[in-house]
């Protein structure tokens, strides 16, 4: 077994640890504290599978910039301050049954498709050079709209987070 | 290769759950939380499939699929601060109504 198989056994394992942590505590800080442990170890899968920037990006944004807002978010609707927010659980039992029988879908549905083109990986080296140009060339149209989409999601988030009381008879 | 099928298990693993989260979870953090778990189990999924063709364009959908789950995380986070201004609560069950209460 090589090393690059060996860490992304680790990384595999790890993540799905703490999304069983996440799965079965009560302290929604804590759940947050796991979420960003499942994305760095899916981050260090994305390194092995070849995709290094979007690695880089997975750490950047998510474990620097969402969960930062998250943690933000649990802190400031946080009633009681001092004692942990915990959370409560209902429809258990409708929800298990459902997200099993997802999850045997997907499983099936995996185990029955066959991915021919398994021959033909492309084994380049410069994969960070190759996104950079293709992003300006062949997918210069969703790149622009996701900028638009950034712009216009920051603009209505800030204006709906700032939105004072003085104008609630308007 | 192997491994591959041991990640699908995982990407599948990964979505289920963030769906189980969604689904039995009352705080509308949580529900957050669980829906950045399941895109990022499809970012997953698309790697993999990157993985196993030809040219580079799983790794773009994974892209977009990453800032379109960063705009979400920040419109609904800034939904949850106004509504609990409002109710002062965080759970979806207790604010079902509409209007301002006076």
């Amino acid at each position: 077994m090589s090393y690059g198989n060996l860490f992304l056994y680790l990384f595999m394992l790890s993540a799905f640890v703490s999304v069983a942590a996440m799965l079965f505590t009560r302290t929604i800080f804590f759940a947050a504290l796991s979420l960003i442990v499942c994305l760095l170890s899916i981050s260090g899968i994305f390194a092995l599978l070849n995709a290094e920037f979007l690695a880089i990006t997975q750490i950047v944004i998510y474990a620097g910039g969402v969960l930062v807002l998250i943690l933000f978010g649990i802190m400031l609707t946080n009633k009681i301050s001092g004692k942990p927010l915990l959370m409560e659980a209902h429809h258990s039992i409708p929800g298990m049954i459902i997200s099993i029988v997802l999850f045997l879908l997907l499983v099936d549905a995996y185990q029955k498709t066959s991915f021919t083109a398994t021959e033909s990986i492309q084994l380049q080296s410069n994969h960070i050079n190759h996104i950079g140009t293709n992003l300006m060339s062949t997918y210069v149209a969703p790149f622009e709209v996701a900028g638009l989409l950034l712009l216009v999601s920051l603009i209505g988030a800030a204006l709906m987070a700032s939105l004072t009381k003085k104008n609630n008879n308007a | 290769m192997p491994e591959h099928n041991l990640l699908f298990f995982l990407g599948a693993f990964l979505f289920s759950s963030g769906l189980y989260i969604v689904f039995t979870k009352k705080n509308a953090i949580m529900i957050l939380l669980g829906i950045e778990l399941m895109l990022n189990a499809a970012n997953l999924n698309l790697v993999i499939f990157n993985q196993l063709t030809t040219g580079y364009d799983g790794q773009f959908f994974a892209l977009f699929v990453i800032v379109v789950a960063v705009c979400e995380a920040a419109v609904g986070l800034a939904l949850i601060f106004r509504i609990y201004h409002y109710f002062h609560t965080s759970v979806p069950d207790q604010f079902s109504d509409l209007k301002e209460i006076n």
